[in-house]
């Protein structure tokens, strides 16, 4: 975690925390510690699944002034993430994004992305390059 | 008990406990089936995902209690969705923490069905989903049709089993039962499944503990 730089930060919530972080592990390999980034995988009971206070703490645990970009899997995932992002709430949930991009090579290209100082609106474009819509 | 479910009275004849004890008790019971159910479309968790969820409320039950009703199905919400870890978590919480957004604003008591109408919106916004597409909402829309049109709550468990019987037939569109395309059809959904024995649990308890 690097607090010190204002890049975007990239946080990665997968079914399974193997998948989240090994995620990261290349997220990290690419950029250093150049972009905030955090990751969470699992249910509350630790199962596969996902854990709305753990993304919470992982959106902090990332948190950048240049605001979040987050990475899912799976439907719940994303609706957790969603759940997570309102409950920060108004001004910083507006600087958070959940991307329509695949898991691992989103968050990779996001992460070289806004290790260049990139934009918000930036990073996630990139990484939502890689999904057709 | 038709006034009841008009609901104009239903937070002083309610206790949430009991309600919460029914609702832990069957989702128990049939935790075995919507695993299977699951299990059959999905990633097979669905049950053990409620029994958690339930399990949790049940722990906080006394402090629920303890708040006016609207507030206590709020809070009801947000255990449920911190504890439920799978999509049925921000679905079946957007419900209960919307329903008591919508009761505290309308000072609560007299009009429910347009309070559920509006949490029932909320789930699908949530979802991205709408009717047909083999989920819960399969049996919250018509629900939310049923309270408003004046229904006798006594046949409501009958009706809700029949809407969850009605997901066997539809090709699901939303969720990882998506992914299964044609092969989804035949099975019942297990999000309906879990819904129809809720509100089953729920109607029993407003009519005095009584099964149908």
């Amino acid at each position: 975690m690097s607090a010190a730089t204002p890049n975007v930060g990239i946080v990665i919530v997968s079914h399974s925390p193997l998948i989240a972080r090994g995620a990261a592990d290349m997220v990290r390999q690419m950029v250093g510690d150049s972009v905030p980034l955090a990751w969470c995988g699992g249910n509350p009971a630790g199962g596969l699944g996902t854990d709305m206070a753990a993304i919470l703490q992982a959106i902090e645990a990332a948190w950048s002034e240049a605001g979040v970009a987050i990475f899912v899997d799976l439907g719940g995932a994303e609706t957790n993430s969603e759940m997570a992002v309102e409950a920060i709430g108004a001004p910083r949930s507006a600087r958070i994004a959940i991307c329509n991009a695949p898991i691992v090579e989103g968050a990779v290209m996001a992460a070289a992305e806004a290790s260049g100082g990139a934009s918000l609106a930036r990073v996630v474009a990139t990484a939502e390059e890689l999904s057709p819509s | 008990m038709n006034a009841a479910c008009q609901i104009a009275p239903m937070p002083v004849l309610v206790r949430i406990g009991p309600v919460i004890a029914a609702c832990c008790a069957d989702i128990a019971r049939h935790a075995d089936r919507l695993n299977r159910l699951d299990g059959a479309i999905g990633d097979g968790d669905h049950g053990t995902n409620m029994q958690r969820g339930c399990e949790a409320l049940l722990a906080e039950s006394q402090r629920l209690e303890a708040l006016p009703l609207a507030q206590s199905l709020a809070e009801a919400g947000r255990i449920l969705v911190m504890t439920i870890g799978g999509a049925a978590g921000p679905l079946y919480g957007t419900l209960l923490m919307e329903l008591g957004r919508a009761m505290s604003e309308t000072s609560g008591t007299d009009d429910f069905p347009t309070a559920f109408a509006h949490a029932v919106n909320a789930v699908a916004r949530r979802g991205k989903s709408g009717t047909g597409d083999k989920t819960l909402l399969d049996v919250l829309f018509p629900l939310s049709d049923l309270l408003a049109a004046d229904n006798k709550f006594e046949t409501t468990p009958a009706k809700v089993a029949a809407l969850a019987e009605m997901t066997v037939a539809m090709r699901a569109r939303r969720g990882r039962a998506s992914f299964l395309g044609e092969r989804s059809i035949g099975h019942m959904d297990p999000g309906a499944a879990s819904c129809a024995l809720l509100v089953a649990a729920v109607c029993r308890e407003i009519n005095g503990g009584r099964r149908a």
